[in-house]
C-alpha cells in the first residue's frame, strides 16, 4: 500500500504527513486526538542521516508533546549498505533512534510500529521492534534474507529450508510468520483507523513477544529458556 | 601490537568466551548460569543438521569484579561467528532480566558477533530488538551496562547497535564496530565501495582507534586481557541517565558529525576535520598514543 493510501485509510482527509524524499513526518488526527506520525517510504535504505532525522521527530514530539502517541510507518529496504555510513557510525545513530523511542515509551507515548509495505533486518530493529508494539498489513513483507540468500550464506540447500519453512516459521521470510514468532502483535485487516484506536488502547507497554511466540507455537524456546535463567541457581 | 607485547601479556583477541571472562574477572569468582553441561542448544540448527554447541555461542553467569558483584555475558565468536539465533538470544535476555531483579552492581557483555545468526535469521532478529529493550531496561534502573570489544569478529550487525545502547564501551585498536561488515557492502555495491580486504582501511572505518577518536567508545586499550580487566573497574561506576537532555546532546553530536564528514570520504579526513593532529600517523600509533590524541571533551551518550 502507497504511503498516501494508508494516511487516507487512517485519518481520512486528518493529516498533515509530509513525505520529505524517503522520510515521512508530521501530525494526524484519530477521533480529534493527535498523533505524531514518523517513518519512511520507498524502501528507503535507512542511513545514518535517515535515522537521525527520524530521532528528531521523536525528539520534539517529547519536547514540546508530551504523551503524544506515535505511528511509526515503515517501509524499508533495511541499513544503508555504505562505507560512508559505517564511517560515521551508522551504528551509533540507528541505536540513538532505537533509544529516542525507547525513552518515548517511558514518558508515556505510546508508540506503535506498523510496516505497511517492507521491512528488513537493520531498518527494522530500530524502529517497529522496538515500539510497545509492531502491527503489519496482511500485504507487507518482513524479513532478514529471502531463501535463495539464506541457502547461499548458510551454504545448505535450498529446498531444504524451504521445505523446513512450512513448519517453522524461524526460517522464512513472511508477516505470517513474524505473528507466529511474536515478533509482530497483529495483522491489520479491514478499518485500519479501528485497528489503530484498538493498538493504541489495549497495546501492552511490557515486552510479551517471547510469551506470544510460545503461545503462537512460532517461537517455542524464548520464553522457556529466558526463564531457566531467571530460575537458575 | 605483538611486537609491543610484554611477555606476560594475554592477547584478548586470541582467548575464547570463557578464557576471557576467567582473565577480567576476579579469579575462579564466575558462576555459569545454564552450563554447557545443561545443553541448553539451538533446536534449529539441529533441524538443518549444522553442529550446535551445548552453551549456544554465549556463557552468561554472575562473577565478581574488583570485588564487586556483577553479571556478565561473554559471545564465543568461534562459534557461528558468535551469531544471535533463538536461544542465544534468550540467554542474554534471561541475563538483563535477571539483573533488573537481583540488582547487581554492573552487566559487562563481552560481545562478539557478526548480529543475528542467518540459520533462524528471523528469531535471531526479534532476540536481538529483545536484547535491546531489555538492556534498556536495566539501565533505567540505574544499573551500568559494560561492553567490551576485542574479539577477533568484532560486534556487527544488531549487536553493533546493542553496543551503542549500552551505557560504556571498552575496546582494543584490533576491536571493531559496526553494523555491516565490509565484505556486505562490497557485495551490494562494489569493491570501489568498500574493499573488504583492504585491511588498513577496513580497520580505519571501523577498528577501536577510529572509534574512540570518534568517541563512539569510551575507553581504548591494547590488546590485553589485563587492560580489559582495568578498563572494565574504571567503567564500573559508568551508569549514564538516559534522559531528553542527554538524547538530546546525543543528538546535537551526531548532527554536528554528520557537518564535519561532508565530503569527507576517509577517515583521516575525517579525523583532521575534528580536529586531531597528525591524523596521517595514527595507524601506526598504539593505544596509549591514540589515547592523548582525543579532543578534550567526552562524549555524550
Amino acid at each position: 500500500m502507497k504511503w498516501t493510501e494508508l494516511a487516507a485509510a487512517l485519518f481520512g482527509a486528518h493529516h498533515e504527513i509530509v513525505a520529505d524524499g524517503d522520510f515521512l513526518s508530521g501530525t494526524a488526527m484519530l477521533d480529534g486526538e493527535p498523533i505524531t506520525v514518523v517513518g519512511t517510504t520507498g524502501h528507503a535504505p535507512i542511513g545514518y542521516e535517515l535515522a537521525l532525522r527520524q530521532a528528531r521527530a521523536i525528539l520534539d514530539t517529547m519536547a514540546h508533546h508530551p504523551g503524544r502517541p506515535i505511528l511509526l510507518m515503515i517501509d524499508t529496504q533495511g541499513q544503508q549498505l555504505r562505507r560512508h555510513d559505517e564511517l560515521l557510525g551508522i551504528n551509533r545513530a540507528m541505536a540513538h533512534l532505537g533509544c529516542c523511542i525507547d525513552l518515548a515509551r517511558r514518558r508515556g507515548h505510546r508508540v506503535i510500529g506498523l510496516v505497511y509495505d517492507q521491512a528488513l533486518s537493520g531498518g527494522f530493529i530500530t524502529s517497529g521492534l522496538i515500539a510497545d508494539a509492531c502491527y503489519a498489513l496482511p500485504e507487507a513483507e518482513i524479513r532478514v534474507m529471502r531463501i535463495p540468500a539464506m541457502a547461499r550464506v548458510t551454504k545448505l540447500p535450498e529446498a531444504m529450508l524451504t521445505e523446513l519453512s512450512r513448519e517453522n516459521p524461524v526460517f522464512a521470510p513472511g508477516v505470517e510468520n513474524y505473528v507466529a514468532m511474536g515478533g509482530v502483535r497483529a495483522l491489520w485487516r479491514g478499518d485500519l483507523a479501528a485497528a489503530l484506536r484498538d493498538a493504541l488502547a489495549r497495546t501492552p507497554t511490557d515486552d510479551t513477544r517471547a510469551q506470544d511466540g510460545a503461545q503462537r507455537s512460532g517461537r517455542r524456546h524464548a520464553a522457556p529458556t529466558t526463564q531457566l535463567v531467571l530460575d537458575a541457581i | 601490537m605483538t611486537r609491543h607485547a610484554l611477555p606476560s601479556r594475554i592477547s584478548y583477541a586470541e582467548c575464547t568466551a570463557r578464557e576471557r571472562l576467567d582473565q577480567v574477572f576476579d579469579e575462579d569468582s564466575f558462576h555459569e548460569w545454564l552450563p554447557p553441561a545443561q545443553r541448553v542448544t539451538s533446536p534449529h540448527l539441529a533441524q538443518l543438521g549444522v553442529p550446535v554447541s551445548f552453551d549456544d555461542g554465549v556463557a552468561i553467569g554472575r562473577a565478581r569484579l574488583d570485588g564487586r558483584d556483577v553479571f556478565v555475558a561473554a559471545q564465543e565468536g568461534a562459534f557461528m561467528g558468535g551469531g544471535v539465533g533463538e536461544i542465544h538470544g534468550a540467554k542474554l535476555v534471561g541475563l538483563l532480566r535477571r539483573a533488573l531483579r537481583d540488582r547487581p552492581e554492573a552487566v559487562l557483555l563481552l560481545a562478539e558477533s557478526g548480529g543475528v545468526r542467518l540459520h533462524e535469521a528471523n528469531a535471531g532478529l526479534i532476540a536481538v530488538s529483545e536484547v535491546m529493550r531489555a538492556l534498556l531496561d536495566v539501565r533505567a534502573a540505574g544499573i551500568p551496562v559494560i561492553v567490551l570489544i576485542g574479539g577477533a569478529y568484532g560486534c556487527f550487525g544488531g549487536m553493533g547497535i546493542v553496543a551503542r545502547c549500552a551505557d560504556h564501551i571498552v575496546m582494543s585498536d584490533v576491536g571493531r564496530l559496526a553494523m555491516s561488515g565490509p565484505e556486505v557492502i562490497e557485495a551490494s555495491h562494489g569493491v570501489e565501495e568498500f574493499d573488504s580486504r583492504d585491511r588498513a582501511l577496513v580497520w580505519r572505518t571501523t577498528g577501536g582507534k577510529h572509534r574512540y577518536l570518534m568517541g563512539d567508545c569510551d575507553q581504548l586499550v591494547d590488546d590485553d586481557v589485563a587492560e580489559f580487566r582495568a578498563a572494565a573497574i574504571r567503567a564500573l561506576s559508568a551508569a549514564r541517565a538516559m534522559t531528553l537532555a542527554a538524547l538530546e546532546a546525543e543528538h546535537a553530536l551526531l548532527a554536528k558529525r554528520l557537518r564535519d564528514a561532508q565530503g569527507a570520504t576517509d577517515a583521516i579526513a575525517l579525523w583532521q576535520r575534528i580536529g586531531i593532529e597528525k591524523s596521517n600517523s595514527v595507524p601506526e600509533l598504539n593505544a596509549s598514543q591514540v589515547r592523548a590524541l582525543r579532543p578534550g571533551q567526552e562524549v555524550a551518550r
